[in-house]
């Protein structure tokens, strides 16, 4: 009798979203479900596709600038870096001293603000509502303060230009951005005494959506998704791009590759950019912020029209490996632009963690895997 | 059992020291408030920090530094800035905008018109409260919305005021010099600036 009636069982089709506060943004899970157990996973994209690679292709090299910055959202910063190495890298422009450590110190303050920000909505995710963003958004709340006292945006930040950056930073900023990071490991010394021990955030993210070390390989996972799964590979190593060889740092690794690895790696991530960022600090010289060859570009960026050829600028941004690749044909605007978006290809992978697990993890692993849409649909 | 405890003790200390040691803002600083009272209380606004653009004039809103030589509306990146020239009444090119409109709803306050402008005349302005009743038109800000003294601009945005002030001394100064050794060269007076043409009340499409 009871054989019979678990034969006559059907799978359930649910949609997680769009409009779903565990997905981030606009982004639906086609999820098929066999009682609570997940047996198949079809992530939907494209809800918030803006054209950006049309839009690019059509306007001046510096035009596209601000529109990087609505890539990934939370890092507008290391976006605009990425873009910057890129077109300095096919119109071979320098970029002077003082504008590299202003950079390395941006991009490092991002990747605070983005690790800090997804550890919390993991929490979030979990069950643990609010305490944890908040007491993460405390600190963020500090950087964007500096960035908008910078750049002029909180978060849309537009803030690099090829050949160094656009304007020097204000007076009394550094000061601000040393007590920051002097403060910093004591906020993660709080966060971690919050969650890291926590027994109810230990079951639900150990041993849940393991990342395999083959699979994280294969599938070109970046960032550190792969570095949870014990992937050695961290863009600041392994290209030096911009001036990250001369800064000591180490690169954390997981060993399980699942969500409490990513969690972790994180936070230690958060204490190497700490790291990184006094070095940058104590380091920071005097000098002009701008190539004076291409300052003048900031007043007709029609005019610039880089030699024919391509070239591809990547950085480490703080979900993963960010790319663009630009193919000029000697014209004002590229003739081709392309994205590679970190939160993309980590995306891929979404069904092989999330197989075999509850409905419920499969919001915690969304989580974990730290996407914005804006950069997935790009 | 004991992690539990240990972040609910931290949760609690978070809990006390907030009514412990309240954060208020004052006129002071601002930096790194996380909860302010908003309409009553406000964060300090940063001097670069910047919303939508907006037009300066020099003394009188008709001597406006715009010369609708159209580089910010073509290098705008989202195309939301429309200008046509004005002319006179024989048909002649006058240095002056008849329209000069920028569509807010389509503004994504990058700077780069301010960039771009050779004229100093289109800044970022530090205004946010804006809003309108309805979608379309309200937010579309003509030439008359958007002008707004130097005086306005100074008080804002004092550094970049004196900088520009400077800069534009100079260039005044460089001028005069070429047009007195223009007009020693020559032994001839340099022509007389044309004559002020009362402005067509622009009124676009409304």
């Amino acid at each position: 009798m009871t054989d019979s009636l678990l034969q006559e069982t059907e799978t359930l089709e649910v949609n997680l979203g769009p409009q779903h506060p565990s997905t981030h943004g606009v982004f639906r899970m086609n999820v098929k479900l066999d009682g609570e157990t997940i047996v198949s996973l079809k992530p939907v994209m494209g809800y918030l596709h803006r054209n950006h690679e049309q839009i690019a292709e059509n306007i001046s090299y510096l035009g596209s600038m601000p529109y990087t910055d609505r890539l990934d959202y939370f890092n507008s910063m290391s976006n605009n870096f990425a873009y910057a190495l890129a077109v300095e890298k096919l119109a071979k422009i320098e970029v002077p001293e003082r504008a590299q450590y202003i950079r390395v110190i941006m991009a490092e303050l991002t990747r605070l603000v983005n690790h800090v920000s997804v550890t919390g909505f993991l929490l979030n995710d979990l069950g643990a509502f609010f305490t944890p963003v908040l007491y993460a958004f405390r600190e963020r709340e500090k950087i964007l303060d500096v960035f908008e006292e910078t750049a002029g945006s909180r978060m849309m930040c537009n803030y690099f230009r090829f050949g160094g950056v656009k304007l020097d930073l204000p007076p009394g900023v550094l000061d601000r951005i040393r007590k920051i990071v002097k403060e910093f490991p004591k906020f993660l010394d709080e966060f971690e005494g919050l969650l890291t021990q926590n027994e109810i955030l230990c079951m639900r993210c150990q041993k849940v959506g393991v990342l395999p070390f083959d699979l994280a390989l294969s599938a070109s996972i970046t960032g550190p998704m792969a570095r949870a799964s014990g992937v050695n590979y961290d863009i600041r190593k392994v290209d030096n791009y911009s001036i990250y060889n001369r800064f000591k740092f180490k690169v954390p690794l997981g060993k399980t590759g699942d969500v409490y690895d990513r969690f972790m790696i994180r936070i230690l991530e958060m204490r190497q950019s700490v790291y990184i960022l006094e070095q940058a600090l104590k380091e920071i010289p005097e000098g002009p912020v701008l190539n004076p060859k291409t300052a003048a570009l900031a007043k007709a960026p029609r005019n610039f029209k880089p030699p024919a050829g391509e070239s591809y600028g990547r950085v480490e941004s703080p979900k993963g490996e960010l790319g663009f690749y630009l193919v000029s044909d000697g014209t004002p605007q590229p003739w081709r632009y392309h994205v590679r978006a970190p939160s993309f290809v980590n995306l891929t992978v979404l069904e092989d963690l999330c197989l075999g697990h509850k409905v419920a993890d499969a919001v915690v692993i969304l989580g974990s895997i730290d996407i914005v849409l804006g950069e997935v649909d790009h | 059992m004991l992690g539990v405890l240990r972040g609910m003790g931290i949760t609690f200390k978070n809990f006390v020291t907030s009514y412990l040691f309240p954060r208020r803002a004052d006129s002071l600083d601002t930096a790194g408030m996380v909860t302010v009272q908003y309409p009553e209380e406000r964060l300090l606004e940063k001097e670069r920090f910047r919303n939508f653009p907006f037009l300066i004039y020099d003394k009188t809103p008709d001597d406006l530094r715009c010369v609708a030589c159209d580089i910010c509306a073509k290098e705008c990146p989202p195309k939301c800035i429309y200008i046509v020239r004005e002319f006179d009444k024989d048909g002649k090119p006058l240095k002056r905008p008849a329209v000069f409109d920028i569509d807010l709803t389509v503004c994504m306050n990058c700077g780069i018109c301010e960039e771009a402008c050779p004229f100093d005349a289109i800044f970022m302005d530090h205004e946010f409260e804006i809003g309108g009743a309805e979608r379309q038109q309200s937010l579309v800000y003509h030439k008359d919305q958007l002008l707004k003294p130097a005086t306005y601009f100074a008080k804002i945005r004092p550094t970049d005021h004196a900088t520009i002030e400077e800069k534009r001394r100079k260039e005044a100064e460089k001028k005069a010099a070429a047009a007195k050794q223009s007009s020693q060269g020559a032994a001839q007076t340099p022509p007389p600036p044309p004559p002020a043409v009362p402005p067509k009340s622009p009124q676009p499409n409304a």
